[in-house]
């Protein structure tokens, strides 16, 4: 049973491919394409060079937005967290740039500051920063006073307080903020691209769309999904696991 | 090494919901000299944690002065609170040397783990001890630091009979071989009486100090429960001042 048990996530991604199948076959039309057609159009995209150099782009875009959206988050989260004078005076901030629809700080960023680079990745951390300072805010209000008071009558100074008292009870709500944040840039960036690069997997989205070339919009959208998940497996996964190893 | 003189003129307390503050502590005054072990027996609820989170700088809002031998230096405290407050994501042995300086030889907190008979837990994380356990890791944590006035608020509430004795007789084989200043929080005068050189009485809020007493059992005889309980008849016939406080 336990043996059947681990095959069942292989199993439902065969079904899933089956019925994929099932219906390209019943319809038979180049709108929907088979499971084949698609796999041999994403070999010939990874051989010719294409797909990797277009992915390779975005996730460079990717890292250094949500690099930079990250690390400020953060600083602000706790500041906002610790200082009720600050909160008290930037939270309608906060409100406010939660919603702005993304599509109109990258419309703002591409007229305000031409269609460059620098445009694409600030329309990007605009759209993530009030995101993880909202929930890095909630994190710090959270901290344990108890703890802080231990700390701060031994004399731990700031370092050693930030590092073995406040970051590993943030942890939990830095990593949220990770998967959500990944999640929601995958979903900007293509946005960003599409409206205002000429290189990148949104860009490439939107050459297939008026080519009405659905088997490589579908071929993308499969080497999207693998990467992501390859993220999660090989970097969040692991950071989990070691940060919470102290749990019973 | 001189003694330590805790004075509190006044401290206020805002309680929640009202405009004027109540005085929780009032001409507050005690002397702790080197090695002595201090018992502060109280009613609950009378302002002892207040009073310890003032002598541990924790709490600055207060009318007064604690006065150390060194001029304009606040004392070293170590402090055992009621709670152990460890920190969960640390082993024992790293929430022990997370609070000393890094020069301090490892072999001075083998031996602390040793005497509290923790050695072999000393890689296990917290949330795996028993609370006695934790209790007396918290009370290593304390003695490691070398303080000049030890606090320890109410360190064995909580456990049952026979581990509170097992902590508490560990807790004074750690205290002979490193006689630190001690003010420990009860409300159980069988435990103060068991424990202390000196005794002081407090009343119900505004807190004040009621009557200061040298226990006069000596150390070796306060195993003796008979004794302990022989005193403790004395003191609640012979001082109505305190009795009504117990």
């Amino acid at each position: 049973m336990i043996g059947f048990q681990k095959l069942l996530p292989t199993l439902s991604l065969l079904a899933l491919t089956a019925i994929w199948q099932g219906v390209a076959v019943f319809v038979n039309s180049h709108t929907l394409p088979t499971p084949y057609a698609v796999a041999w159009v994403l070999w010939q995209a990874i051989a010719s060079g294409q797909l990797p150099y277009h992915l390779g782009v975005t996730l460079l875009r990717l890292v250094t937005s949500f690099t930079i959206a990250m690390l400020m988050g953060s600083a602000i989260g706790i500041l906002l967290g610790r200082s009720r004078k600050l909160d008290a005076f930037f939270d309608n901030w906060l409100v406010i740039f939660l919603n702005v629809p993304a599509l109109v700080t990258i419309i703002l960023c591409y007229v305000w500051l031409g269609l460059v680079e620098s445009a694409a990745i600030l329309a990007v951390v605009i759209n993530k920063l009030p995101n993880v300072i909202v929930t890095v805010r909630e994190g710090t209000r959270a901290l344990d006073q108890d703890l802080l008071d231990m700390a701060r009558c031994y004399g731990f100074g700031k370092r050693k307080t930030l590092l073995h008292v406040i970051w590993p009870q943030l942890h939990p709500f830095i990593m949220a903020a990770t998967r959500s944040g990944l999640a929601l840039i995958w979903k900007i960036i293509l946005v960003v691209e599409l409206l205002g690069r000429s290189n990148g997997m949104g860009y490439q989205l939107h050459l297939f769309f008026q080519l009405f070339d659905v088997a490589s919009i579908l071929a993308y959208t499969i080497a999207f999904v693998v990467v992501m998940q390859l993220i999660e497996l090989l970097v969040l996964k692991p950071l989990d696991k070691t940060a919470q190893r102290w749990r019973r | 090494m001189a003694a330590v003189n805790i004075l509190i003129n006044n401290k206020t307390y805002l309680a929640a919901g009202r405009s004027v503050a109540k005085p929780a502590i009032v001409d507050f005054s005690l002397t702790l000299n080197p090695g002595e072990f201090v018992c502060l027996v109280g009613p609950s609820g009378c302002g002892k944690t207040t009073l310890l989170n003032i002598i541990a700088g924790l709490d600055q809002d207060y009318d007064g002065e604690i006065l150390t031998a060194k001029a304009n230096t606040s004392p070293k405290i170590g402090y055992v609170f009621q709670n152990p407050r460890l920190l969960p994501w640390r082993t024992v042995r790293e929430n022990i040397e997370l609070v000393l300086d890094s020069q301090i030889p490892a072999s001075m907190v083998d031996e602390l783990l040793e005497m509290m008979q923790l050695t072999s837990v000393q890689h296990v994380y917290p949330e795996r001890l028993s609370l006695g356990m934790s209790r007396r890791v918290a009370i290593i944590r304390a003695f490691a630091v070398n303080p000049d006035v030890l606090l320890m608020d109410e360190p064995f509430v909580s456990l049952d009979a026979p581990t509170a004795r097992q902590v508490r007789e560990l807790l004074m084989q750690l205290w002979q071989r490193r006689p630190h200043r001690v003010l420990f929080v009860t409300h159980d005068l069988r435990e103060a009486i068991a424990l202390a050189d000196k005794l002081v009485f407090l009343s119900a809020s505004p807190m004040t100090v009621v009557r200061e007493m040298a226990v006069p059992i000596a150390r070796d005889g306060r195993t003796d429960e008979a004794a302990i309980e022989a005193f403790r008849q004395q003191l609640k016939s012979g001082y109505p001042d305190i009795s009504g406080l117990l």
